[in-house]
């Protein structure tokens, strides 16, 4: 009876045991894994930006706002080279990535981890990331995104000026090129570059920029004077400037209406990188 | 019979051992997941890993905001109020800042005492810069620095379960405290 108590007890104690060391024993390891990125090689030729004044479409009020010299991506980051990045870094493959960093469309288009979609084009822009990939994809390079004021600074060139935004002919382009279907799935650098050297800024896809989430707008308003006062602070700070650009006006739309998990058909992105300052 | 009951006994030590290790998994979607360094108000830094275990009601907000954040305020602390209080101890009430470079530990700890924010489930945190913006791209949170001491920021109160996944968001201003309350409730006890 008493050997029987034991053994009892005994097991008792091998359970309970086991079961505080379940309990205290992480169940992320994966988690420093998640952020450690493998560096990547990419050949995509940075054109430098001279930077200046610029008046945001949105923004406080009608302020200038300083946009310091910076470089850019020429072209858009390509399905190739998002291939090259996820095989260095399997976390961020289609089936290993975080819910947390992508809905379920993310890469959803391609045949599995490692394969491109089948008509897909190597050189056309990657889509279907979410904007935790993107980040991670230029930490991978070495580089950041461009800011949202750094975005529309380049995007105010036409292929002859740095500030467009005047001519008729600049904002009819833009919104006749937004007016072509499937523009996604051709090939980067097939037209010609802006004023600074900067391919596609227009003609392909949009683009995710770091601060996407600085838009706040909230539902659909055209005349500039909108915002919820409930759902955002101080959101009479933030009004249309150029509402003749109606082009501008689209994009704030569509990035005041993304989250950053969210994957889209036709949005990709290019990455930034600082000047490094003089020794 | 004896041997029965031993059976018994280890049996159902077993199946609760089970169940609390489902309970502790991970989800895909969790907070936890973020690897960056946050401080609290007494100047300690953590991860946000270290909050696991709580039905976490989170709010971003910064201390030198005059129009929207006191409300804010107002309605965590009116969650609080209607917590039922045997559940908060398993309940932590979370105000990250969103602008780290001025809302130090210091002024969280101030800010947190003269408001009586001082019970153990207050939890007031800053990161760096991209800790803070990545945190606030997983509430889907938009925020825009538009002066040196202004902040537009749209706002949000989310709850988190113990693993760290969202069970639900309220936006704006003037929300109501006893729904948001009833759901922190239902996540404690459902967990």
């Amino acid at each position: 009876m008493q050997k029987q108590l034991y053994i009892a007890v005994t097991l008792l104690s091998i359970w309970c045991s086991s079961c505080k060391q379940q309990e205290a024993a992480p169940h992320f390891v994966s988690n420093a894994k998640q952020d450690t990125i493998t560096s990547i090689f990419t050949d995509v030729k940075m054109v430098k930006i001279n930077g200046g004044d610029y008046k945001p479409f949105y923004g406080s009020n009608t302020a200038l706002v300083k946009v310091a010299p910076f470089l850019v991506d020429e072209r858009q980051v390509t399905n190739a080279e998002f291939l090259a990045f996820v095989k260095a870094n399997p976390q961020w493959q289609r089936s290993h990535i975080k819910r947390l960093y992508a809905d379920t469309t993310y890469l959803h288009n391609w045949v599995n981890d490692t394969t491109l979609p089948k008509d897909a084009k190597p050189n056309a822009p990657i889509t279907y990331v979410s904007w935790f990939a993107a980040k991670a994809y230029a930490n991978a390079a070495e580089k950041r995104l461009p800011t949202l004021d750094e975005w529309e600074f380049v995007a105010m060139a036409d292929d002859s000026v740095p500030n467009a935004r005047n001519k008729k002919s600049y904002s009819n382009t833009i919104l006749n090129l937004y007016l072509e279907k499937n523009r996604q799935y051709n090939e980067v650098k097939q037209s010609p570059p802006n004023y600074w050297g900067v391919y596609n800024v227009f003609d392909l896809v949009w683009e995710w920029t770091d601060d996407f989430n600085s838009v706040l707008a909230s539902g659909d308003s055209r005349a500039g004077e909108y915002g919820d006062k409930n759902l955002v602070c101080a959101a009479g700070a933030t009004s249309a400037t150029d509402v003749m650009n109606y082009a501008a006006f689209m994009r704030f739309g569509f990035r005041s209406s993304l989250k950053a998990t969210y994957t889209v058909s036709n949005l990709g992105f290019r990455c930034a990188k600082d000047i490094a300052a003089k020794k | 019979m004896k041997k029965f009951i031993f059976f018994l006994i280890a049996t159902a030590l077993f199946t609760s051992c089970k169940h609390k290790t489902a309970n502790t998994e991970i989800p895909s979607d969790s907070i936890f997941y973020l690897n960056s360094d946050w401080q609290n108000q007494n100047g300690q830094t953590l991860k946000l890993s270290e909050l696991k275990g709580k039905t976490l009601v989170v709010v971003m907000i910064y201390t030198t905001c005059r129009t929207a954040c006191p409300l804010l305020v107002a309605d965590m602390k009116a969650i609080e109020q209607k917590i039922n209080p045997d559940n908060l101890d398993k309940v932590s009430l979370v105000l990250v800042s969103i602008d780290p470079e001025t809302d130090t530990p210091e002024r969280l700890k101030k800010f947190a005492n003269d408001r009586k924010m001082d019970a153990p489930h207050w939890v007031f945190l800053r990161g760096n810069e991209a800790a803070t913006q990545e945190f606030a791209n997983v509430l889907s949170m938009k925020y825009k620095k538009i002066s040196p001491v202004d902040f537009s920021h749209s706002n949000i109160i989310s709850i988190f379960n113990p693993v760290g996944k969202l069970v639900v968001q309220e936006e704006g201003t003037g929300i109501n405290a006893a729904k948001v309350a009833e759901k922190v409730n239902e996540t404690v006890k459902a967990n």
